[in-house]
């Protein structure tokens, strides 16, 4: 008998092979065949080192290194759940519970994966690309649920919050929850989504999100990532949008102590557009990564970019966007910033903008900055009486302005307002 | 009562401040004028309490307080307010957000109510009618596209919503027509009384004509070669600093 590996590539290969017969799908031909791609992908690629071009700034030495579980179904240690006045999916350790869920009366489905996969093939890995991106190929081998939100033509489904859990548990589980988002045409949603957990407990939590916005659809995405500060959170989301659709993302990335937040947007009609802002709040001890790229495949296109950073104490930031306009892709019109304000001198962040253009009759700009508090500001606001705590948390509030006022849906803002107000509160305290 | 006593000040190794001493007596409006780097700039930032300056010799008392071991807000709680010659912008930071974050530090140092946003708006637009300032002011970002005039009036704005016992007015009047110096002028004298004092740092007398001093002093090289009455500004405005250096 020889001996698995319990960290690592391996441990999740082997995992696969003695779970293949139980998984979700086992006994569908399809399914088994995407299984199969998937690990055959993962196979050939393990977990990214920094040696792949991709991950050059994102060490996942500390992912590979530890040891995790299957996630234990329906363990309900009373979870204390946020209220919400919206419709709400919930998920625990990356299982649908529909006992926590508020779902009624929706005039669109919002279903579990493990219910409704064998309806799935034309949607599941539509987007993904497993051979390119080894932890869609991990997803892939180990989904056992997910989300299926299905909005029908011309409908506006309003809000819907999807919000995932991390369970309290000593036994540091693994999920790879993998989300089909589909909006017909015309058809508007506005999904927020909060991904969180224990502030201790160790976890991976890998979603893969695959969106599809049909032509004139819109979805406004918002991303709140409040992960246990002890937790791995490496997300990738797909988008894909038809003719004059919109894909609007905001994320906030302030949890967990490695995140990665990857998006691919494919804009694949005339006239679509993708919005994608947001912030990373990054505190000692936290690694983060927001690495986006942009796939302008269609003529007449709109792009707008703006990610801000602040980082504090020993803490690591990353910032990668790719913008590729294709030469079909006249008339693109797109614009990246992204801008790093550094709190302490053990703060980095490494930021890598990359235009790729095909197209000669296009408008394409980026722009980087990284800066620390200006000192003049600083003294300004303390000679109006104001403490020092507080005058630099209204500088990084400034600073942080321009993204958030870029997210269009006021249900987003709010939301985003409250962790920004709460993360620095938190600064506070660990400073003090 | 401000008391500077034998101040030494330098930058970056460099001597600005050369033993200075002045007191000002509560109630009182002292002029400081000076040619172009003779330390004018650098007393008010010392006195507000900005980084970067090293008091190497001397002392700064107010009120019976040691000045210089105080942080600058707390310098501001304690009445100390530095109108800037050069007001710094603050891309996202409202100005009402702003005003009323800075008026409530002060309120609640000084163990006062705090406002909230109605009786902010109150005060705030009431004073702005006086200063003739639009009420689009508050909505707009700290300085962000302010006019030099604007940036003035703004300061001016603050200073009459923190009512400061110790008004230092660093060269407010560089660069405003007559009407805004009339402004800055206007907003000094009502606040003139018994409990307020202030120290109106200028290049120029024209300023005086409208803020009248009880004593004027002249800085050259660090140090106070001169003092007198009113008439003293007057006199270096006719003749110019080189007469009173020489002398």
């Amino acid at each position: 008998m020889t001996a698995v590996s319990t960290t690592g590539a391996a441990a999740f290969l082997a995992r696969h092979e003695g779970l293949r017969a139980r998984l979700l799908g086992a006994q569908t031909d399809w399914v088994i065949a995407m299984r199969e791609r998937a690990t055959v992908a993962f196979r050939a690629q393990g977990f990214p080192t920094r040696r792949v071009e991709a991950w050059k700034y994102t060490d996942l030495a500390a992912v590979t290194g530890s040891v995790f579980v299957e996630p234990l179904t329906g363990v309900d240690d009373g979870l204390d759940l946020p209220a919400t006045t919206n419709p709400r999916a919930v998920f625990i350790d990356g299982r649908f519970r529909a006992d926590l869920s508020t779902l009624e009366g929706l005039g669109y489905a919002v279903e579990s994966l493990a219910v409704t996969l064998p309806t799935q093939q034309h949607r599941l890995n539509a987007m993904a690309r497993p051979e390119e991106q080894a932890l869609a190929a991990l997803n892939g081998m180990l989904f056992e649920d997910g989300v299926v939100i299905t909005i029908p033509a011309g409908v506006a489904a309003g809000v819907l919050e999807l919000l995932s859990c991390a369970a309290q548990s000593e036994r540091a589980p693994a999920y790879h929850p993998r989300h089909l988002v589909h909006l017909g045409e015309g058809a508007s949603l506005t999904l927020i989504e909060t991904a969180a957990g224990p502030a201790a407990a160790r976890y991976l939590h890998n979603p893969v999100f695959e969106i599809e916005v049909a032509a004139g659809a819109r979805m406004n995405h918002g991303r709140l990532q409040m992960e246990g500060r002890e937790a791995f959170f490496l997300s990738t989301v797909y988008a894909r949008v038809a003719a004059g659709g919109t894909y609007d993302n905001f994320t906030l990335n302030a949890g967990a102590r490695l995140s990665r937040n990857e998006i691919h947007v494919a804009l694949n009609g005339p006239k679509a557009e993708a919005h994608m802002n947001g912030v990373q709040l990054v505190a000692d001890g936290q690694h983060a990564d927001t690495t986006t790229a942009l796939d302008h495949a269609a003529p007449d296109c709109a792009s707008r970019q703006t990610y801000k950073t602040v980082l504090s104490g020993r803490s690591r930031g990353v910032f990668q966007g790719k913008i590729l306009v294709r030469q079909i892709a006249q008339k693109t019109d797109g614009y990246q910033m992204n801008q790093a304000l550094l709190l302490s001198s053990e703060a980095e962040i490494d930021c890598k903008p990359q235009l790729e253009i095909y197209a000669d009759d296009v408008k394409c700009s980026h722009g980087a900055t990284v800066g620390a508090l200006d000192p003049e500001q600083l003294f300004f606001l303390r000679c109006r009486g104001i403490p020092e705590a507080q005058a630099k948390a209204m500088l990084v509030e400034a600073f942080l302005t321009e993204a958030v006022e870029a997210v269009s849906d006021a249900d987003i803002r709010a939301s985003l307002a409250g962790a920004v107000a709460a993360w620095w509160q938190h600064q506070g305290i660990e400073s003090a | 009562m401000l008391k500077i006593e034998n101040l030494h000040a330098t930058i970056d190794g460099k001597q600005i401040l050369n033993g200075l001493t002045l007191t000002i007596a509560p109630g009182e409006l002292h002029a400081i004028m000076g040619p172009n780097g003779s330390g004018k700039s650098t007393l008010g930032y010392v006195l507000a309490g900005r980084e970067g300056y090293e008091v190497t010799e001397g002392s700064v008392t107010y009120n019976g307080h040691d000045l210089l071991a105080m942080t600058p807000e707390e310098r501001a709680v304690a009445g100390v307010f530095l109108a800037f010659q050069a007001p710094v912008e603050l891309p996202g930071v409202g100005n009402a957000n702003f005003l009323r974050t800075a008026l409530n530090a002060v309120r609640r140092a000084r163990g006062e109510t705090e406002v909230d946003a109605m009786q902010f708006l109150k005060l705030a637009r009431a004073r702005m009618k006086v200063l003739n300032m639009a009420d689009d002011m508050l909505k707009r970002n700290v300085n962000v596209g302010f006019s030099g005039g604007e940036k003035k009036r703004n300061e001016m704005l603050q200073m009459a919503m923190l009512s400061p016992s110790l008004a230092l007015l660093d060269e407010t009047d560089s660069g405003l027509d007559i009407d805004a110096l009339k402004m800055v002028a206007d907003t000094v004298n009502s606040l003139r009384g018994p409990n307020f004092s202030a120290l109106v740092i200028t290049h120029y007398q024209r300023l005086l004509n409208h803020i009248v001093p009880d004593r004027v002093h002249v800085l050259s090289a660090g140090r106070i070669i001169r003092s007198g009455g009113p008439e003293l500004a007057e006199e270096l405005e006719a003749t110019g600093y080189a007469a009173s250096v020489a002398a």
